[in-house]
């Protein structure tokens, strides 16, 4: 089972700033481990980023993202208390969904 | 919409060059910048998050969750213990660093062996280590608070002596100590500078914001035991046993000179 995302999504005048930090192995499949075998790969695919259920980003990803990615992003016209939601779905059919409030400036 | 996408990878390469965040300190070190804006998106946040679960969650043989365990500050209060520790148990009898007592708890109240414990004490690529999410939970917990680490015990205070006596007692094949790389200013494995452990500013970053720390090179959080037991092997001596006298008398050391530091944790390594 995957770990949950952690989203942090704070007020920036009318622009929320998103920053999300995602933990996945992201294979290459170019690694091998201490048998010698490769470790087949294993990454996230797509990303897709939604700002109260309305799509603002549809990301695809390649084996050349790191490890744990961290991904920021700016939603324009958000509002503190609005609800930014994040998917990924690997290349294993794995997915995850998590949810976060967007918080007023501090 | 603006769009940032950077991976962790190439600016945790950039970090590699001076990870101890000592001797360059000005504002036009680009070193510096990379790990500040590092430091906002840690990924030992989800080490946090996963340590925390696990603290709450009701595990082991004896299906119970770590909330009775005393670190120090009161059954399972985690705010402010790492701040205070090492400190003297009275119900074991020892003086423990958060390692060596999240392990008694581990083994006392939730029926864990204390082999597979040890045995799992660093996470590898494929399997995440238990004791490495907790320790970053309870570090996190001491976030904005004061190292003071009083030796107001008679047992702490020999913990302390013992402590110093191992940082400068030359040993092992190499014939090194701690102090041989740690008590001057400037010095540097390759590329990577060390940490003068007899200057308390410099002590400060290493434990108050230094471990638990995500390490890029290996993916994964690491703890003080693990930094300990890799100088250890560093200098080619015997190994250091998981939470060990010796490592916790080392740790006792480290810490007390560390009093003062305001604890900012997990924090981010090569």
């Amino acid at each position: 089972m995957s770990e949950p995302m952690r989203i942090r999504a704070t007020l920036q005048g009318d622009v929320a700033d998103v920053r999300i930090l995602m933990r996945h192995p992201m294979e290459t499949g170019q690694r091998k481990d201490s048998k010698g075998e490769i470790i087949p790969v294993h990454f996230i695919q797509s990303v897709i980023v939604s700002h109260n259920g309305k799509q603002v980003l549809d990301a695809q990803w390649s084996q050349a993202v790191s490890r744990d990615p961290f991904l920021g992003l700016r939603v324009k016209g958000a509002k503190a208390g609005d609800k930014i939601s994040v998917t990924w779905t690997d290349n294993k059919g794995d997915k995850r969904t998590d949810e976060a409030t967007v918080a007023a400036a501090s | 919409m603006m769009l940032i996408v950077r991976s962790a990878v190439p600016a945790l390469a950039l970090l590699c060059l001076t990870a101890a965040p000592i001797a360059a300190q000005n504002k036009d070190d680009g070193l510096a910048i990379g790990r500040k804006m590092l430091a906002d998106d840690n990924p030992g946040e989800l080490w946090v998050e996963r340590g925390k679960r696990l603290f709450f969650e009701k595990r082991g043989p004896k299906k119970a969750s770590l909330e009775q365990c005393d670190l120090g500050v009161g059954p399972g209060r985690a705010e402010g213990a790492f701040a205070r520790l090492p400190r003297y148990f009275p119900d074991t009898g020892k003086v423990q660093d958060l390692e060596s007592r999240l392990l008694t708890c581990m083994v006392e109240l939730q029926g864990f062996k204390r082999e597979d414990i040890v045995k799992s004490r660093f996470g590898t690529l494929d399997r995440d280590s238990d004791m490495e999410a907790l320790v970053s939970y309870v570090g996190s917990k001491s976030n904005g608070m004061k190292m003071n680490m009083p030796l107001a015990d008679p047992k702490e205070r020999d913990f302390y002596k013992a402590g110093e006596y191992l940082f400068f007692r030359r040993s092992g094949p190499l014939d090194f100590s701690c102090a041989t790389c740690h008590t001057e200013d400037g010095k540097r494995v390759r590329l990577q500078e060390l940490p003068n452990m007899t200057d308390p500013k410099q002590m400060q970053m290493v434990v108050s914001t230094g471990w638990p720390a995500y390490r890029g090179t290996q993916a994964s959080v690491r703890t003080m035991q693990h930094r300990l037991y890799d100088c250890n092997w560093q200098m080619r001596q015997a190994d250091l046993g998981y939470a060990s006298d010796l490592s916790v008398a080392l740790t006792s050391y480290l810490n007390h000179h560390a009093n003062g530091g305001v604890v900012q944790l997990p924090g981010v390594r090569r």
